[in-house]
């Protein structure tokens, strides 16, 4: 039965295609927006997030020259030493100070030129602590030990075509800033960015590379008991206060948890989505508008065939059901196309973010709901704004919508 | 054998309100209609005729008054049931045949039955069958402006005919048809009552068309001021050029 209304309100739609088209693009837009606007955000939220990731919560990290969204140690003015490594070391509650160095290099294999982003491991127990924190499993061939040189764990995008155009296999050479390195272990994945296209080499090889003694570009650091987490912070800050010299409130550097600035990243982020959400509802409540805008222009127009509908034994119920469908499938149509375009155009910027930009940030990330929710929220916008005028055709007097005319 | 009344007006008034002004449309009108009869209800306009039958037709309610169809008091229903009552017993013919214009003939026809939940085999086989009855077999897929006037009027009677009615109502059946279209019209609806036994209600101003019917109640200021039969139709026409006169002086 309501397959027949179904189809008799789809055939009044296709005979107002004109108008029909024009609505469901109020429509089209809102969803449109949301879900590209969702997706981007969540993709660059899971983008984020995973980066944090090899941050374990009993580690502080120290960056010199404050928070920065790129690549550590670049444009500092006043880098980390060895030598604060070692005081921080010495520091109350500290169970492991450790030295990271992290650079991006050119690196070179099956002909093709990469950016490599390339980090360090200690020697000694501070190795495990590396590979625990930053959670560094081995898929093939094996670990970096002490005394290795020029040898490579490569991260798991190594493994496939992804980056040089084929797999780079494990004792295969590989060329990093014009030196040749050997390949002793390609990394599980981990489905962060930047630990999956990471290079990790021993600490000593790495500061032959880069011609780089003293300098260090992230210091992290192992708290022996977690609770005391924020002693320990202050601690460290004091200390390097008065090695560098600032006052109180003008750090040159920073010592952050990881998931304190995982926790700020994720209010600015939620304040930015809440931000479009709220862009994306408003077009959608104009889209809504839009169609009950136009359910009551058809009611106006077919108060006629409403009577007629109503002479010939439509009840109150089919009128409304016929009005009621109509403007949920202006919505679900339209919506189902903002979905489609919405998804389309989020796709091809993630593609420009990684072809043109080379960002893993701009990437679009489709939670299992969205979809669905967009659908399902696009039909609710499309009935609700179409109830109150079907309750209106319903409710017109048989004889007084027959005398109707135009 | 005493014919059944099917239709029963017992002292029906219909008041409209336009503002600050009472319309009395039906005042106190009395008329009975038996099974299997023609009638047609003459009268100048505004004399109340389309409201008389709108009352029938379920179609409005009266304002006081008893209306009866096959027994039932229907004045006094919701309009949800009166909807079920017009869909099942009633076959309404109007004067600007008011076919649904997106739909197909077939369709148009099949719209009645739809809305009764007949399925959808059954609904399409008998609208063809009546289609072919009324002559436009070949027309199955025409809209209705592709249809003459003619035409539409014989999809409209076969689309009233679709839930098999006990009553069609005819509100001027031929008043937009010219008279040789219209009296093609008139063949079909005296053919609906002498072979398909269907009690019809035709309302009309046309003394001609009217004369096509059993018996003419003459309607005047919202009650039956006159009847006729077979016997008097031939004082039809004197009398209604005087009402028409009468009409015009005030």
């Amino acid at each position: 039965m309501i397959q027949e209304h179904f189809k008799l309100a789809v055939k009044n739609i296709r005979q107002r295609k004109l108008r029909s088209w024009l609505t469901m693009i109020g429509i089209f837009i809102g969803i449109a927006a949301i879900v590209s606007l969702i997706s981007m955000g969540e993709g660059l939220r899971v983008a984020i997030t995973s980066q944090f990731g090899f941050l374990s919560t009993d580690v502080l990290t120290i960056q010199a020259g404050g928070v920065q969204m790129g690549p550590p140690g670049t444009g500092v003015i006043n880098p980390l030493t060895v030598d604060d490594t070692e005081k921080i070391g010495k520091v109350a509650g500290v169970k492991a100070s450790i030295s990271r160095i992290v650079r991006s290099a050119d690196s070179e294999f099956n002909g093709r030129r990469n950016m490599a982003y390339v980090v360090s491991i200690p020697d000694g127990d501070n190795r495990r602590e590396v590979e625990r924190i930053a959670n560094i499993e081995i898929d093939k061939g094996r670990l970096l030990k002490d005394g290795d040189t020029y040898s490579v764990v490569l991260g798991a995008k190594y493994g496939t075509d992804d980056i040089f155009g084929k797999p780079v296999s494990v004792g295969q050479n590989i060329v990093i800033n014009d030196a040749k390195f050997n390949v002793v272990g390609i990394a599980k994945e981990k489905g962060s960015f930047i630990m999956d296209n990471a290079v990790v080499m021993n600490d000593e090889t790495m500061r032959e590379l880069f011609d780089d003694d003293e300098k260090v570009d992230i210091i992290a650091v192992v708290v022996r008991n977690v609770n005391e987490m924020d002693d320990v912070q202050e601690r460290i800050e004091k200390l390097l206060r008065k090695e560098r010299n600032v006052d109180k409130g003008e750090e040159d550097f920073s010592v952050e948890s990881a998931k304190k600035a995982l926790e700020t990243l994720n209010d600015t982020l939620f304040a930015v989505q809440l931000f479009v959400y709220i862009i994306a509802g408003i077009s959608l409540l104009v889209g809504g508008i839009g169609i009950m805008n136009t359910m009551y222009t058809a009611v106006l127009e077919r108060t006629k065939e409403i009577g007629i509908m109503k002479a010939i034994g439509a009840k109150n119920f089919d009128i409304f059901v016929l009005f009621f469908i109509e403007s949920g499938y202006l919505g679900s149509v339209g919506g189902a196309i903002g979905v489609t375009f919405g998804a389309l155009f989020s796709l091809f910027l993630s593609f420009i973010g990684n072809a043109a930009l080379g960002s893993g940030l701009i990437r679009a990330y489709f939670p299992w709901w969205l979809i669905p929710g967009a659908l399902l929220f696009s039909f609710s916008v499309g009935s609700i704004a179409g109830i109150i005028p079907a309750i209106g055709a319903a409710k017109l007097k048989p004889v007084d919508a027959l005398r109707y005319t135009k | 054998m005493k014919k059944k009344k099917i239709i029963v007006l017992k002292d029906v008034w219909k008041i409209y309100r336009m503002g600050d002004i009472q319309v009395e449309a039906l005042r106190g009108l009395n008329l009975e209609v038996e099974e299997n009869e023609f009638l047609a209800i003459m009268g100048p306009s505004g004399s109340g005729k389309s409201t008389a039958v709108n009352m029938v037709g379920c179609l409005d309610i009266p304002t006081k008054g008893e209306i009866f169809l096959d027994g039932k008091n229907i004045a006094h229903l919701e309009e949800s049931e009166l909807a079920q009552i017009r869909g099942r017993k009633i076959g309404f013919i109007f004067q600007q045949f008011n076919l649904i214009g997106t739909l197909t003939a077939l369709e148009n026809i099949t719209l009645p039955m739809m809305f009764q939940g007949i399925p959808k085999a059954e609904r399409e086989k008998k609208a063809k069958a009546l289609l072919e009855m009324v002559g436009l077999g070949d027309r199955i897929t025409h809209k209705p402006t592709e249809l003459s006037g003619g035409q539409q009027q014989r999809v409209a009677i076969a689309r009233a005919l679709s839930v098999d009615p006990d009553v069609i109502l005819a509100d001027e059946p031929t008043g937009n048809l010219d008279s040789k279209t219209g009296l093609m019209v008139m063949d079909f609806l005296k053919k609906l009552h002498r072979d398909e036994k269907k009690t019809i209600v035709m309302v009309t101003h046309d003394q001609r068309i009217a004369k096509q019917a059993e018996r003419i109640e003459y309607l005047h200021d919202g009650r039956i001021v006159k009847s006729f039969d077979s016997d008097s139709f031939h004082e039809v026409e004197d009398y209604h050029d005087n009402m028409k006169k009468a009409v015009k002086k005030k």
